[in-house]
């Protein structure tokens, strides 16, 4: 064995690529408390103080505190780089996406027209020779997708009962199996992927074989790049990590050159934590690392992982708002073997919530089992009361189906690192295409025909019966629209922006999820309800159009644990999902999707006319899975069973759920609390529930952040949204005031 | 057997040991100045429910209990529906369920059948939340609107059988935030042997809304919760069993 790989135990690892195989041979579970953990270094609050007072000066100037116009972003594009050349020194961890810290790159390749306008929207002006070059000389990935958009694509985008779509923006959630870097060296890998080149095809030249060609001599000459950038540091990561210092680092230039290439809407970091753990643990034991040092390395990590920064368009960011990027990260889950994968590095990387305040990034995920250890369980739960930061995914669900080496992609979504990839597919409002099912494909807003002119209802009392059937027929139109954009974004994507940093440390032969989504879920489940055990009249305006419709009687709602409400649910999910996979996806890609808004419930509630549940014109939908506003009247545990019965196997994209619980509802001491939570997260997810984020805070705390953001306290307050974590006061005063309005009602 | 019920609660932290189902049940004698759920007074049949019903229901939620958890019957007033209490706490035990009685004590009686009822009700619950509205008589009627006598026979009865009672006081400034008061309480808690628990409960004002929209008089809109210092002594004083 090499020299770098000394004291670790062999195994198909050392052969073939597989970091699998290396974490399950080598790991150490820890079962103990929180009780080793060690505090900040003074490097760590000095770099920490002077990140913080960026992101500071980064607010003052409007949310962006510089932007290059000069130079096109890539691996090599700049010179090495710190958080500030005086005190380079204290940084364990080195690298940055631009020549300055929070800077935010020029990055035209997925849209010209964007990369220009998100400057020009924070007063910069990118140098006018790239608009001569990325339109003239060469094209950008959004201008091919609207080249060749048919007119249904870009009605129903415009009617927005499709939206999000990856056209604008960078589709991202590719993740790269960055551990590769530090356990192989590039050298290593650039082997094996030249290796895949020689064997690519049999010599015969039809569309698939020349694309894969091209695409690993792409990945071939992105690991010759990575290297060039660590150089440009100092470090030869040609070769394996020789420790734990440089196994973070190796890691880190890794991801690093990912974010240099690419503005994906989630640029994940992937299941890291386990893994640098056995590069600790060999330090430790042979005495050249100590705990405060270990730390000190995830907390520089984290530092870095905070500071990634997209240049983004308006429209973007009231989508995703609050300038989330995605560098999502998890610790623990089990292994196919039954053991906790739990390891001390799990506790340090939620331990940097304490030792530099809480913060969205990167979004923390813990795989969570109720076979996890106690300890462990109750420590995640009290950085949950204590910051609202993380995340909770069940490893229960996810593992029979991506085993024990996934990571999630963006927000709640689940890949097999190093194996599989995922086009991002946005969201479907299904909310939407029930009101096109009422009027015969006439959006409600709009008042054009957008859908197919099926026969509109033309009853003033809706009839359930008559209602589903043209239901059923309006998805599936819907669903074959939806993929067949898709189809054609993904191939665009591939040829002008295609993602060669990640997909170099990606096994050439990768599995491909295809992840539609649903948005609108709660009010169509309500509004079936409503239909089918109340009384719906619809008021339609001048030329007979259903505009508002008239609720009388009590009818069961989801997230009451109401079995009459939640079969309309699940029967939703599976029909969309078997209408979806009717259809040819690109690149022979398995089709999931997934319940799953992010914040685009705002925008999307916006496009949407009035719901037969009671849901007015314009209002925000419910985010994700989440009950509608007000629906839930039993408490949470109800909401949450509700949600659970979902079956994951019909939305392996996830099944994404927001509760905030006020600490007093929790109990009356810190103590209980934590074990309330913990008992919560275990009976949910014993459930068969996918995702949960925990906000906990009252009300009167939103409201005073949203009126005092000057606050210091509330500089890094942090919570929860649908699919990721905020700061509070970065959201939009709307989503702020939706936030609001949620957690008011849960308190109650 | 049926019950007239307020609400259900699925995620009751502070309603007995652990997570409980919580079951609020409709009607109650007394009219407590502070009371912040005005809207379980009225004894009315709007929403009745079976207590087999309830048991499924609450088993629902068995994973999210752990080993503490179960189901607390809260009002209203419970003891007003003994027979309803009765069945499905009997029900409750059959399934192995933690039981607990959130109870003001005001309809206890020795007397005739009433009273075997509940000697039987109490083979079949694990613990009991009481309160001393008030320890004096007097304020006892000026803040409820009735005697306190046949709680305080309660109590002892409870403690001549050894059920265990959580005692939660609520401490409403001018009204039972006086030493004096507090005092008394606990020379009365001295006598009994079956309290595990003591806690203060700070009045608030969160029930305000519920007066306004049913109409009914609110007395205390004006009154200020009590002061951490005064919530502290409180705990002080009542946590003070004399040795």
């Amino acid at each position: 064995m090499r020299e770098e790989w000394r004291n670790f135990e062999g195994g198909h690892w050392v052969d073939d690529i597989n970091v699998r195989s290396f974490i399950q041979h080598n790991y150490t579970p820890y079962e103990g408390d929180a009780s080793f953990l060690a505090g900040p270094t003074e490097a760590t609050n000095t770099l920490w103080a002077k990140v913080f007072d960026l992101q500071k000066q980064e607010r003052a100037k409007g949310g962006v505190l510089d932007c290059e116009t000069e130079v096109v972003s890539s691996i090599t594009a700049y010179d090495a780089a710190y958080i500030d050349v005086e005190t380079k020194g204290l940084e364990k961890v080195v690298g940055l996406q631009t020549d300055k810290p929070l800077k935010r790159a020029f990055m035209p390749f997925g849209g010209i027209k964007m990369a220009e306008q998100a400057a020009s929207t924070y007063g910069y002006q990118v140098n006018p020779k790239f608009d001569k070059i990325f339109n003239d000389y060469h094209k950008t990935h959004n201008q091919a997708v609207f080249d060749a958009y048919t007119d249904e694509m870009k009605r129903i985008r415009h009617a927005h009962v499709v939206t999000g779509l990856p056209d604008t923006y960078g589709r991202g959630r590719i993740v790269g199996d960055y551990r590769r870097v530090a356990l192989y060296g590039i050298d290593r890998l650039l082997e094996e992927k030249k290796k895949d080149f020689q064997n690519c095809g049999d010599g015969t030249m039809v569309d698939d074989v020349i694309r894969l060609r091209e695409e690993i001599a792409d990945q071939i000459k992105a690991l010759a790049a990575m290297k060039i950038m660590a150089a440009s540091y100092g470090f030869d990561i040609g070769k394996p990590a020789a420790n734990a210092k440089e196994a973070v680092q190796w890691l880190y230039f890794g991801y690093l050159a990912a974010i240099k290439t690419q503005n994906g809407a989630a640029m994940s970091v992937g299941r890291v934590s386990t893994f640098l753990d056995i590069y600790i643990e060999r330090d430790l034991k042979e005495g050249t690392l100590t705990e405060i040092g270990a730390q000190e390395l995830i907390d520089h990590l984290v530092m870095k992982l905070r500071m990634v920064k997209f240049a983004r368009i308006p429209s973007y960011n009231a989508l995703f708002s609050g300038d989330p990027v995605w560098a999502t990260l998890e610790v623990a889950g089990l292994g196919q073997d039954g053991r906790s994968m739990v390891t001390k590095n799990d506790y340090r990387f939620l331990h940097t919530l304490e030792n530099m305040g809480p913060s969205p990034e990167p979004n923390l995920t813990v795989l969570y089992s109720k076979r996890l250890p106690e300890n462990f369980r109750k420590y995640a739960a009290k950085i949950s009361v204590d910051t609202s930061s993380i995340q909770y995914e069940n490893d229960d669900v996810m593992r029979p189906i991506w085993g024990d080496d996934y990571s999630i992609c963006c927000c709640v979504s689940a890949t097999q690192t190093g194996k599989e990839i995922q086009f991002f597919g946005a969201r479907a409002n299904l909310a939407k295409c029930l009101l096109y099912a009422i009027n015969g494909g006439v959006d409600e807003k709009l008042g054009v025909q957008v859908g197919p002119e099926y026969r509109p209802i033309t009853s003033q009392v809706l009839d359930y019966d008559e209602v589903l059937k043209k239901f059923e027929q309006m998805m599936d139109w819907l669903a074959g629209a939806y993929v067949n954009v898709l189809n054609l974004i993904h191939y665009m994507h591939d040829k002008y922006y295609y993602e060669a940093a990640e997909m170099a440390l990606i096994d050439t032969n990768v599995r491909r999820t295809f992840a539609t989504g649903i948005a609108g879920f709660s009010h169509v489940v309500d509004s079936l309800s409503a239909i089918k055990y109340a009384k719906v009249t619809t008021i339609r305006n001048e030329s007979g159009l259903v505009i508002d419709y008239k609720t009388e009687g009590d009818f069961p709602r989801y997230g009451n644990d109401d079995d009459r409400a939640d079969e309309i649910a699940t029967w939703l999910l599976k029909t969309f999902i078997t209408d979806i996979k009717k259809h040819h996806t690109y690149r022979n890609s398995e089709p999931t999707t997934s319940i799953l808004t992010i914040t685009s419930n705002v925008v999307y509630g916006k496009a949407t006319g009035a719901m037969p549940d009671g849901r007015k014109a314009g209002e925000p939908l419910s985010p994700g899975a989440n009950p509608a506003y007000g629906a839930e009247q039993n408490g949470l545990l109800a909401s949450l069973n509700s949600v659970a019965k979902l079956p994951y196997e019909f939305a392996l994209d996830g099944i994404s759920n927001t509760q905030t619980i006020a600490p007093s509802t929790l109990g009356t001491n810190e103590e209980e609390r934590v074990s309330t939570l913990v008992r919560v997260l275990d009976g949910y997810f014993a459930k068969g529930a996918h995702h949960l984020n925990v906000n906990v805070f009252g009300v009167d705390k939103l409201i005073d952040a949203m009126e005092h953001p000057e606050k210091p306290e509330y500089a890094n307050f942090t919570i929860r949204v649908s699919g990721y974590a905020v700061k509070f006061i970065d959201l939009t005063k709307e989503q702020q005031l939706d936030v609001i309005a949620r957690s008011a009602h849960t308190s109650l | 057997m049926l019950g007239s019920i307020h609400s259900i609660e699925t995620f009751g932290n502070v309603d007995g040991p652990g997570t409980r189902f919580v079951i609020f049940t409709q009607g109650c004698n007394l009219r407590c100045k502070y009371c912040h759920n005005p809207d379980t007074w009225a004894k009315r049949e709007s929403n009745m429910m079976d207590s087999h019903d309830l048991i499924k229901k609450a088993l629902r939620y068995k994973e999210y209990w752990g080993k503490d958890g179960g189901i607390t019957v809260s009002g209203g007033e419970p003891l007003l529906q003994i027979d309803f209490l009765l069945a499905l706490f009997k029900e409750a035990k059959s399934k192995n369920i933690h039981t607990c009685i959130d109870t003001s004590g005001e309809p206890f009686t020795k007397e005739g059948e009433w009273f075997a009822k509940f000697q039987e009700l109490m083979k079949y619950t694990d613990l009991l939340l009481v309160d001393i509205k008030h320890i004096d008589e007097k304020e006892h009627i000026a803040l409820t609107g009735k005697s306190g006598k046949n709680i305080i026979e309660m109590f002892r009865y409870l403690d001549e059988i050894k059920k265990p009672i959580w005692v939660r006081h609520v401490l409403v400034p001018t009204i039972t935030d006086k030493d004096e008061y507090l005092l008394r309480t606990r020379a009365f808690l001295d006598t009994l042997y079956n309290v595990e628990r003591i806690d203060v409960l700070p009045f608030h004002q969160m029930g305000k809304y519920k007066y306004e929209a049913l109409g009914i008089p609110y007395f205390l809109a004006e009154l200020n919760p009590p002061s951490q210092e005064r919530i502290d002594n409180a705990v002080r004083i009542l946590n003070k069993r004399k040795i």
